[in-house]
């Protein structure tokens, strides 16, 4: 549960963008999200409507783009995504893989009212 | 008027930033780091406890100790070794963050350490995300945790330098799949240097020790 740390930081990323753009208000905020980044999008809005309030981000809204863990098999160049436990490569069985997606975790943009 | 203004920066780049910080003041004394992770119980304060009874005397250790709550068990077991200790209270925060080790570093003597061992809070999950500024991370999976680990938590795995397999005494006892789960080391972090010690009968720890010193020896000439 680090989604408090994690939103806060995307708060303040947000606030000194907008205030930078001398933005009257924030109206949405545009979020990349690996699937491997452990991070659970509800408690992120949870905490987003508390924290937010008087600020420019108030009543803002979330958009979440979630990229899904995909691996490229390193012996038979195979690329496959991730559904649910880690698997060797569906195509060869081998174990040496690497992650080519997923690691994702950074605030894209935001719309902003000036 | 409504406009879109292009940001791409990283969610954590505030605690980033601290973490590069507290590597340079570490790099600038001479001083190698690592930040210990596991889960709660899997031996993290036993095996700092064994490797100060293995250190040569001249290695001079400092420890920070995270724990979620207000409690002083750990860095006292550290103290009473006769090594100095900070313990961070993350205030039931699940990892430490760079602004808590930049905080814990500034009540170490660092003119007078060699190695800085940080003690995470026990947890698969968060501290994954938050670099905290140390040289490298070391994972302590213990093997009553059960051998599915890496494939449940893929995060810490991947992020790791070192990897210590500890209470390796109780396989005989225990349904833990080496192969297993070794295998899932391997995809998510290929060639990961690993330790297999058992704290209770100090198994494996002259072999991580004398990497750690290596790696101690190697960060002070670089200096």
């Amino acid at each position: 549960m680090h989604e408090l740390s994690v939103t806060e930081n995307i708060l303040n990323i947000a606030c000194q963008h907008a205030e930078q753009a001398q933005a009257k208000k924030v109206t949405d905020i545009y979020l990349v999200i690996g699937q491997l980044s452990s991070i659970v999008d509800d408690s992120v809005q949870f905490y987003w409507d508390i924290i937010s309030k008087d600020s420019l981000c108030e009543q803002s809204k979330l958009h979440f783009c979630r990229i899904p863990a995909e691996l490229r098999c390193l012996d038979c160049n195979n690329t496959y995504i991730l559904e649910n436990d880690l698997i060797p490569c569906p195509a060869c069985n081998s174990t040496n893989v690497k992650v080519i997606k997923g690691n994702e975790f950074h605030l894209e943009s935001i719309d902003i009212t000036t | 008027m409504t406009e879109s203004i292009k940001i791409v920066e990283n969610i954590l780049n505030a605690n980033d930033h601290i973490a590069l910080n507290n590597t340079k003041c570490l790099d600038e004394k001479g001083i190698y780091s690592i930040n210990l992770m596991a889960s709660p119980g899997a031996g993290k304060t036993s095996f700092i406890i064994s490797t100060i009874q293995a250190l040569p005397q001249e290695l001079r250790l400092g420890v920070i100790e995270g724990d979620t709550a207000p409690v002083t068990i750990d860095s006292d077991k550290i103290n009473s070794a006769g090594i100095p200790a900070v313990q961070v209270n993350t205030g039931g925060q699940c990892h430490l963050d760079a602004v808590m080790v930049e905080n814990a570093l500034d009540q170490l003597p660092l003119n007078d350490l060699d190695l800085v061992i940080v003690e995470n809070v026990g947890n698969l999950i968060c501290p994954a995300a938050f670099k905290l500024g140390t040289h490298a991370s070391v994972l302590i999976a213990s093997t009553p945790e059960g051998d599915d680990k890496p494939y449940k938590y893929p995060n810490i795995y991947r992020g790791l330098e070192v990897l210590i397999i500890n209470k390796i005494d109780l396989l005989p006892y225990l349904d833990f799949n080496i192969d297993y789960f070794k295998q899932g080391v391997e995809m998510l972090n290929p060639g990961l240097i690993t330790f297999e010690v058992s704290c209770k009968t100090g198994k494996g720890i002259q072999s991580w020790l004398a990497w750690l010193l290596e790696q101690v020896e190697t960060h002070h000439t670089h200096k």
